[in-house]
């Protein structure tokens, strides 16, 4: 496998595609390729949880994780979106940058059963954080990415709601570990705001799937 | 869609009994064969975590002579030809157009330029 830098990943990362309209409501926008590196390049080089392995990219939008971690050596990646724009962008993207092993699927995250239980090796995504009357939607998107997750689930959560999401941690029994807390800056969802973006603080969680694993 | 996310994909169709959501039975309309780099530790990971009989009849319904055993072969972490079948079946072949059939529910979730569109309708 191809050993990449983190300067060289966060510039192919660059060259995504992202949303030429955004929809507000699904508080879509891209995860900025700097970011998007950092994450990926920790989860591949401290936890190994990329290289050949089965990943789930919930709430994917125009793909950049997914993308990311085709790059790092990923056995295969789905990325999962309820959007049909968003998912058109995706794939064009998957073959500006002739990537073989990745699929899409467009489905409602929060309707997604529990039948697809242990169905990847590592979940990674962005979710929604539920700012625009879809409270508790970044919880719906944790537990199916921890049901979904063979290993681990790699998600980024408003720092805010840490001690929720470490009482629903234990909770159902996963262990979660604050990788890094980074600084968003998210596109202004009024016109009133006066300022272009807002600046929030976010988690870099690493959640492990299951308790006990053969 | 290949034939590695039609494994793990199952229907979520509201009130289906457990395990009645797969697999999901394709109708193809369009399929495409394109090569894959070989990546034999990855497939040779993959081997105890398919639902193997459901990967056999998806090949079946593709039209493809079955190229895949009825069973995992013993030692197949070594058997290069088998695994090269195996990558073949799960990640060379590609539904492009057609629909997926919920096996209990009978509800059909098209596939469009390869994209399976799990979305329920408001109804369900």
């Amino acid at each position: 496998m191809k050993k990449l830098k983190l300067k060289e990943l966060e510039s192919c990362l660059q060259q995504v595609d992202t949303f030429e309209s955004p929809k507000l409501l699904l508080e879509q926008y891209a995860t900025r390729p700097h970011i998007a590196a950092c994450m990926l390049y920790t989860i591949h080089n401290t936890f190994d949880d990329i290289e050949n392995k089965t990943i789930a990219d919930l709430g994917c939008g125009c793909g950049m994780l997914s993308i990311g971690s085709a790059m790092l050596g990923a056995g295969f990646c789905v990325g999962l979106d309820i959007d049909a724009d968003a998912l058109e962008i995706f794939h064009s993207n998957i073959e500006d940058f002739e990537l073989t092993n990745v699929n899409m699927v467009q489905c409602d995250i929060c309707s997604l059963s529990d039948t697809m239980s242990d169905t990847f090796d590592t979940v990674i995504m962005n979710p929604p954080f539920g700012t625009k009357h879809n409270k508790g939607i970044d919880m719906i998107f944790l537990k199916t990415a921890l049901q979904m997750a063979k290993t681990a689930v790699y998600s980024l959560h408003k720092t805010s709601t840490r001690q929720h999401i470490q009482k629903k941690a234990a909770e159902w029994e996963v262990k979660m570990e604050v990788l890094a807390e980074l600084r968003f800056d998210l596109p202004a969802s009024y016109k009133f705001h006066k300022k272009k973006s807002v600046d929030i603080e976010v988690d870099f969680i690493r959640f492990s799937a299951k308790k006990v694993q053969n | 869609m290949k034939l590695l996310t039609h494994n793990l994909l199952s229907s979520h169709v509201p009130g289906l009994r457990p395990g009645g959501g797969f697999p999901l039975r394709i109708e193809a309309a369009e399929v495409r064969v394109r090569p894959v780099p070989f990546n034999a530790a990855f497939v040779s990971r993959l081997v105890p975590r398919l639902r193997w009989e459901a990967l056999r009849e998806a090949a079946e319904s593709l039209g493809r002579p079955s190229e895949l055993p009825p069973e995992p072969l013993p030692d197949y972490e070594a058997d290069e030809e088998f695994l090269r079948r195996l990558h073949h079946v799960l990640l060379e072949v590609e539904v492009l157009e057609g629909s997926l059939q919920c096996p209990d529910s009978g509800r059909r979730f098209p596939i469009s330029r390869g994209v399976p569109n799990m979305l329920l309708s408001e109804d369900q």
